[in-house]
This record gives structure tokens, sequence and C-alpha cells, in this order.
């Protein structure tokens, strides 16, 4: 459950991150404007409040979402955030001259982003996203506080049943999270020693 | 008449860069730009392919007006090639991407023939070998070829040079002015901005001499350096000789 979680936060939080990122950096003004307060808000509110605003806030309304989809959205909504902003730096780290030479050839706005711009960022910001996930990944246990079964909460029901069971099932549920974060970082890190650009950069 | 600028003008803030600048190419035609630094010759060239706006004036390539706002400023890049001092060659693709790239996403030209007329072009300029090499694993000197390369493979009615060699170590000018002046004597058509007076004399149709956002004098090359008109260029022919010694 918490991969799940985990998948569906990132994957949302990348596609929205890489979009507020451009818009940041490339967008007319007033859409720049948009998302420096997009990232300043979700950056700014506890997760653990974000999570009970998403969950509370549309049933409000009449609109019931599950809890899991709740988590996702406002895990998800909170990465992207912080994954714009390691877009950003990214984006911005590019010599101007990559940009120049790319509008020279014929190149459009777009195209130059697209082919010139967003693979040099995303490469770039290969370690900075690494971070982000072993952030993110733990946060997937606050999902427990609006009722999502995942891997703390059994971890409780065990608890809550048979009491000498407490400690291990937390050290279990430690382990696992060890265990995640290790196998994690090790396919990152194993994704920049691929696209390592020959030459280019000092070796890990 | 394959370029033509009339009354260029460009302004940076306070600081007008170009003040009135006017001239033409016809095709086929190998023109160079000398001068002192900041005067302009490289707003001139970026102002040619609209990387930089111009505040007035106007310009044609051939009888389109590349001025004009309604001109697709993108196919008209697609047929000018620009050089840059610094080869800002896209550092996440190997030589051969590099070249092709234009003709593929620009152009719209298949893997297959791209991949064919990009390697065309890298063996045109000596470096056929190294298609596989990314720009980090190249000399200066093999990355500004590759960079050339690139410009050639869009076939463009001409090419802009900015200052092509300046930033590279000595050693390594002469294979870029080498190619440079292979590409002039098969009848391509180039606006170059250099510090290489060699290479002036010896490729130019013709040179112009600016200074401070005008053009001061411009004719072949036997006039400006043996007989200027202009005791400006005079005096900077002289300051460029005595500065980098007489046989260049």
């Amino acid at each position: 459950m918490n991969l799940a979680l985990l998948g569906g936060l990132l994957g949302l939080g990348f596609v929205l991150g890489v979009l507020i990122a451009i818009l940041e950096v490339y967008g007319p003004k007033i859409l720049r404007l948009c998302a420096s307060v997009y990232t300043w808000v979700f950056r700014s509110i506890p997760e653990i409040l974000l999570l009970l605003l998403v969950w509370f806030g549309p049933s409000q309304f009449g609109v019931q979402i599950s809890p899991f989809f709740a988590a996702v959205l406002a895990l998800g909504l909170r990465s992207s955030a912080y994954q714009a902003e390691i877009f950003r730096g990214a984006l911005q780290s590019i010599p101007s001259g990559q940009t120049l030479a790319a509008r020279a050839l014929g190149l459009s706005r777009l195209g130059t982003i697209r082919h010139i711009l967003l693979p040099q960022a995303l490469r770039l910001s290969l370690a900075g996203w690494g971070n982000e996930f072993a952030v993110v990944l733990k946060d997937t246990t606050l999902a427990y506080a609006i009722g999502v079964v995942e891997v703390m909460r059994q971890a409780r029901y065990i608890a809550s049943r048979n009491f000498p069971l407490t400690l291990p099932a937390y050290i279990l549920v430690a382990l696992l999270f060890l265990a995640a974060t290790y196998f994690g970082l090790f396919v990152i890190g194993k994704l920049e020693e691929r696209l390592r650009i020959p030459g280019l950069e000092a070796r890990r | 008449m394959l370029l033509r600028v009339v009354d260029l003008h460009k302004r940076y803030g306070r600081e007008e860069v170009l003040k009135g600048v006017s001239f033409f190419l016809e095709k086929g035609e190998t023109k160079v730009i000398i001068g002192p630094s900041g005067t302009g010759k490289s707003t001139l060239l970026r102002c040619i392919n609209r990387l930089t706006e111009p505040d007035r004036g106007r310009i044609w390539l051939e009888d389109v007006e590349i001025t004009s706002p309604k001109v697709n400023i993108n196919r008209i890049r697609a047929q000018i090639g620009f050089v840059f001092q610094d080869f800002n060659l896209f550092t996440h693709l190997t030589a051969l991407d590099n070249v092709r790239l234009g003709l593929m996403r620009v152009k719209g030209m298949g893997k297959k023939e791209a991949t064919a007329r990009a390697l065309q072009e890298l063996a045109r300029v000596g470096l056929a070998d190294k298609a596989k090499a990314y720009p980090a694993e190249l000399s200066g000197g093999q990355q500004q070829r590759v960079s050339i390369a690139r410009a050639l493979a869009m076939d463009p009615k001409l090419i802009l040079f900015d200052e092509p060699t300046s930033a590279l170590d000595p050693e390594l000018i002469g294979e870029v002015l080498a190619v440079m002046e292979d590409l002039a004597k098969s009848g391509m058509t180039m606006l170059v901005v250099t510090h290489e007076m060699g290479f002036a004399r010896s490729v130019a149709d013709e040179i112009i001499f600016m200074e401070k956002g005008v053009i001061l004098e411009q004719g072949p090359p036997e006039q400006i350096f043996y007989s200027p008109k202009h005791p400006r260029t005079a005096e900077f022919l002289r300051r460029i000789t005595d500065l980098y010694g007489g046989n260049r």
C-alpha cells in the first residue's frame, strides 16, 4: 500500500513539478507568479494538515473521495512543489548558450525546452530527486492519519491485539523502510551512472 | 543580393550599440567584420537572425524581410547558420546527434536520412571518426568544427561566424580556419566577425571595419590593409599587429 501511495504521489509530483518548473523559468510573467505562489503554498502547509484538508475538504461539499486518493493528491501536490524547485534549479543552471544555439537552428521555444533543456535538466535533477524520494517514502506513513491501511496502521493493529509484539512490529516497519530506501536510492544511483555524460562531470 | 541590412539600430539601456549600420552580401561572398571589442559586431550578427531584436532598421534575406513582424522567424533561422564563439554544442548529445538534431526536429527529416547527412558533414570538417563522442570529450577545435558541421547540415543560405576562434588555444585555431577557408572556396556565403587578420586578408572578398556602432570603412582587403582611407582603420590595424605579430 505504501508503495502504491509512493508511486502515485511521486508520479503526480513529477508531472506537476516539471510543468511548474517550466512555467517558473520560461512562462509569461503572470503564470510565473502563479507558479511561485503554488510552490510557496504547498511548501508552507504542514503535510498532516494538508492531508486532513484534502480529505475533509471535498466531503463538506458532498464529494466523497477515497482516503487513498486523498493521500495521493495531498502528498503529490506537496511533492510537486518541492520537485518543481529541484527542476527549476536544474533548468536555471543550464548555460544560456544552449538555448541560443537551439533557437539559432530554428527550434521553437517549446522544441528547445523539450529537446535541449528538459533532457539536461532532468539528468541534473537526479541527485536532488533521490533526496525527495527518500523524504516522501517516509511521508506515506502519514496517510495513516486519514485511515489508509498502510504499513504503520497494520503495525498498530498487531500492537493493539498482541501487546508483546509492539516493539518487534515497529522494528519490522523500520527495517522495511530501510530496505525500501536502500533499494530506491540504489536504482537512482544506477540511473545516474547510466545517464552520465562521458567527460562532462566527475565520477561518483 | 542574398542579404541586405539597412540602417540597423540597437540600444541596450542608455548605450546605443548599433547606430545605423547598412551593408549587403552577395551570394557566395565572404565578408569579414573587424574592429575593436565592444563596437557592436556580435550584436550586429545576432540581429541578423533576430537572436537579438533590433530596435530599428530592416533586413532582407533574398526577397524575404526578416525584420517583418509577420515572418516565421524559426523558418528564417533554419536557413541561416550561426557559429558561436564558445561553440554552444548541446552537451548531452553526441557529435552526431548535435549535427542531426536540426535535420530531424526542425526540417522533419527521417532518422536514416538525417544520420547519413550528418555523417557526411562531420566528414567534411574532418571528424567522421568522432561521431559518437560527446562534446566534453573533444578539444575546443574539434567542438568548433562540429558546430560548423551542425550549421552546414541545415543547408543554410548564409553562415554567420561570431569570433569562431577567440575561445581556442592558439594551436587549435588553424584547424578551424582551414575548414572555414574551404567553405569560402566552395562558394558558401559567409559573414565572419574575427580578429584573425591573416584569415581576413587571404579569404575575405571584402572587409568591413566597425567602430562604436558604425561602419567606418569597407573595401577589399588590399585597400583596408595597405591603403586604409580612414585614420581609425589604420590605427586599429597597427594596434592589432603590435598585439598579435605581423604575420597574422
